[in-house]
C-alpha cells in the first residue's frame, strides 16, 4: 500500500484542483474577510489533515499495545510527527490570517490557545520518548501517552473554544462549519478537493518517512 | 422578520470589496501560476524521494 501510486496521483489531482479552483472559483463576498475567505481551502485543510494523521497515529499506538510489534510503534511515531507538522502549519497560517482580519497575529483567542496547547501536548510526546533509552519502554509508555494526547485534542480544540466567546468561527456554541460560514460553491472545492488532498499529502510524506525508518531498521538487524 | 443580510452586503450597506480588479487585469492567473509552480516544485521533490526510497528497498 505504501508503494502504490494511485492514491498519490489522486493527491496531486485533488491539490491541483484545490489550488486552481481555490483562486478562480466563486466565493461569497464577506466583510472583513474579503478574498481571504479562500484561506479555508488551505488553513482549515491543514487541520483536517492533522486530525487524519493523529487518528491513524492513535490507532497504531493501540495496535502496538496489543501486539508489541515495533513496526506499529514506528507507524504511530511517524504519523504523530506528520500530525504535528500539519498542526503547526495550521497554527501559523491561522496567525497570518488573523493578522489581517482580527488585527494581530495572536490574540490569546480560545481557539488559538486550545490549538497551541494541543500541539504542546504532542511535542511532550516526542520529549517523553527521547527521555527513555530502553526501546520497549519508550514504545510502550509512548503509546499510552499518545492515546492520551489524542484524547486531549477534543476538549482543547473542539469543545472549550466553542463554549466561550471567540473570534474564531464556531465560538459561543455555534457549529464551525454551518451555512453561515461556508457556502455550497466553496463546499464543492473544500470537501472533495482540499480535505482529501491535504490529508493524502500528509499520509504520503509520513509513509515516506516510515519506509526510511523500516529500511534503517532492516540495515541494523542485518549488520 | 427583520434584516436579511445577503452575501454581497456589508454592515454599512456598501458592497464588499473583492479582488475584482485582479481578475479584470488577468493578474489572478499569476497568483494561480505562482502557487502551481511552488506546488509542482514540492511535488517533484516528494516524487524524487519516493523513487529513491523504492530503489533502496528493492536492493
Amino acid at each position: 500500500m505504501l508503494r502504490k501510486s494511485w492514491w498519490k496521483i489522486l493527491c496531486v489531482i485533488l491539490l491541483t484542483y484545490t489550488i486552481v479552483a481555490g483562486f478562480l472559483g466563486a466565493v461569497p463576498a464577506k466583510p472583513i474577510l474579503n478574498e481571504t475567505i479562500r484561506n479555508l481551502y488551505f488553513h482549515v485543510g491543514m487541520w483536517f489533515a492533522m486530525m487524519v494523521l493523529f487518528t491513524v497515529s492513535g490507532i497504531y499506538s493501540v495496535l502496538y499495545l496489543r501486539t508489541g510489534k515495533p513496526v506499529h510503534d514506528i507507524y504511530a511515531l511517524e504519523y504523530a510527527k506528520g500530525g504535528i507538522l500539519f498542526g503547526c502549519l495550521g497554527l501559523v497560517t491561522g496567525s497570518i490570517w488573523a493578522r489581517y482580519t482580527w488585527g494581530a497575529f495572536w490574540s490569546n483567542d480560545p481557539k488559538q490557545l486550545g490549538a497551541a496547547i494541543a500541539l504542546l501536548i504532542y511535542f511532550a510526546y516526542l520529549v517523553l520518548r527521547n527521555s527513555m533509552t530502553d526501546m520497549d519502554k519508550r514504545a510502550r509508555i509512548g503509546a499510552v501517552y499518545n492515546i492520551f494526547a489524542y484524547a486531549m485534542l477534543f476538549p482543547t480544540i473542539f469543545i472549550i473554544p466553542r463554549m466561550v466567546d471567540s473570534l474564531h468561527p464556531g465560538g459561543m456554541g455555534n457549529p464551525a462549519m454551518d451555512t453561515k460560514d461556508i457556502d455550497p460553491r466553496m463546499e464543492l472545492v473544500f470537501w472533495p478537493g482540499a480535505v482529501p488532498g491535504w490529508a493524502l499529502l500528509g499520509v504520503w510524506i509520513t509513509t515516506l518517512r516510515i519506509r526510511v525508518e523500516l529500511l534503517a531498521e532492516k540495515k541494523l538487524s542485518h549488520a | 422578520m427583520g434584516l436579511v443580510l445577503r452575501a454581497q452586503d456589508s454592515t454599512d450597506g456598501r458592497p464588499v470589496q473583492m479582488a475584482d480588479r485582479l481578475r479584470a487585469d488577468g493578474k489572478i492567473y499569476v497568483v494561480v501560476a505562482v502557487l502551481l509552480t511552488i506546488f509542482i516544485g514540492i511535488l517533484a521533490y516528494v516524487i524524487r524521494l519516493d523513487r529513491k526510497i523504492s530503489r533502496l528497498e528493492k536492493k
